[in-house]
């Protein structure tokens, strides 16, 4: 199949693309790095009336530190050159790791940060990681700017806050906290196939050794990231023992999420994958956490 | 319709130019419109890896991307590897002896994914091939005969340099 017709316009600048956006109305696109959208159009799923094309705005692809510790990821920041930048690797170990089990090789050397992460796709490895992380979001209009915590960003299947109007611009990372682990596991059928069920877990320890705080997000068993808070409140107050993360896992997977089920994997499949996949992610954080 | 529009690229070291409508995949461009039909279309939603190129010196899915956005840029097709009819590539030459290839289709394709990957580690493991491997579908081979010839390749890559 090939894409519909459509307009295709290549902004030079960011302020050029809102005014496109402005201009195009409702049914234009924006194109990032094409690896979601791009199929959805030769399937004709999307027949958008216009294309604004993000890839000639250079000022959109970086990878910063932010003076505090965390660092700054453009938008537009192809996923391999995350996956292989050393800052990243010092700042956000848990991104890191997670980079090299988005699709396959080829697909990161196009996709991008910000792409990925306005897609919102359910079942992909970013908006994961960025809820784990509490990143923080700009997203830029004609009026303005604002700041959206991952954790309001997404509402649904596909669905994000960003307006009609809004470009999101960057991503804003913290730097991981003293005596934190962090780990992300996911199961596919075949590697870099979209995963049956995955986990991001961060964990800290107090002075004591006890758990003092964690997140727990899963892909692919609700429509969109999903947390498990009643399973975290489970963990904290409480030193990291393994009976403790199987009756976390155990709550997670039975009462919190929402597997649909899909030709690779019934619901039943996904929750006990999510079970044994928590129990090995808050084991490998609290292994982190201790060092 | 929408207007065409002038797309000027390089491929293979050549720089060429055609007309195009925006909606034209930059595998399609490839094959209808220059004529380099080594780059072969299997699903066109980058899962089969058949229509890798590289652009930029990276491997790419042509069918994931537009040909309007390949104005000035470097792409690399299949048919930018062998010097001349009987002076393959080390990579061609062992998928050649080691029986790497059956029908072909996909074979193109994962020259195109294994160039850059043998670039960037020149002196890769099994598991590594593997896993460089794992966004190009193959139904005849089984990879077995791949894996071998990518190895092959790596060692005599090495030895030239």
């Amino acid at each position: 199949m090939k894409p519909a017709p459509f307009k295709y316009l290549s902004p030079k600048s960011l302020e050029q693309a809102l005014e496109m956006v402005r201009d195009e109305g409702p049914d234009a696109k924006l194109l990032a790095g094409g690896q979601s959208l791009i199929p959805a159009m030769n399937f004709r799923l999307l027949q958008p009336s216009a294309l604004i094309d993000l890839n000639q705005i250079p000022s959109l692809s970086y990878i910063r530190p932010d003076g505090k510790g965390g660092l700054r990821i453009g938008a537009m920041t192809r996923q391999s050159s995350v996956e292989h930048d050393l800052l990243v690797r010092e700042v956000s170990p848990l991104l890191h790791q997670t980079m090299p089990r988005i699709a396959h090789r080829q697909i990161r050397n196009r996709g991008t940060m910000g792409g990925s992460l306005v897609h919102a796709d359910p079942a992909a490895e970013l908006p994961v990681v960025a809820t784990a992380l509490r990143c923080q979001f700009k997203l830029r209009s004609l009026e303005g700017e604002r700041w959206v915590a991952a954790q309001d960003f997404f509402v649904g299947m596909f669905t994000t806050v960003t307006g009609p109007n809004e470009i999101l611009e960057e991503i804003a990372i913290e730097p991981t906290p003293p005596r934190t682990g962090w780990a992300f596991l996911e199961v596919a059928r075949r590697s870099g196939d979209y995963a049956m069920a995955g986990v991001a877990a961060m964990l800290s320890l107090d002075a004591d050794g006890r758990m003092s705080d964690a997140r727990l997000v899963y892909l692919n068993v609700g429509d969109g990231p999903v947390e498990t808070p009643e399973a975290v409140a489970r963990l904290i107050g409480l030193p990291p023992e393994d009976e403790t993360f199987a009756e976390a896992a155990r709550i997670a997977s039975e009462t919190e999420i929402m597997p649909f089920g899909n030709i690779h994997a019934t619901p039943e499949y996904q929750r006990h994958l999510a079970e044994v996949l928590t129990r090995r992610a808050l084991a490998q954080a609290a292994e982190r956490a201790q060092v | 319709m929408t207007d065409q529009q002038r797309v000027t690229l390089t491929v293979n070291g050549t720089q060429r130019s055609a007309d195009v409508d925006p909606r034209t995949l930059l595998s399609d461009f490839l094959r209808h419109e220059l004529g380099l039909t080594g780059t072969h279309v299997g699903c066109e939603h980058g899962v089969c890896g058949a229509c890798t190129v590289m652009f930029d010196g990276q491997a790419v899915r042509s069918c994931l991307m537009l040909a309007v956005q390949a104005e000035a840029h470097h792409i690399e097709t299949v048919e930018g590897l062998a010097q001349g009819e009987t002076d393959l590539h080390p990579l061609q030459q062992a998928f050649w002896e080691t029986h790497g290839l059956q029908c072909g289709f996909c074979t193109a394709g994962i020259m195109m994914t294994m160039i850059p990957f043998l670039r960037d580690n020149p002196d890769p493991g099994e598991h590594e091939i593997r896993e460089a491997l794992s966004g190009n579908l193959c139904r005849c081979t089984g990879y077995q005969h791949i894996v071998e010839a990518v190895q092959l390749a790596a060692t005599r890559l090495a030895t030239a340099k």
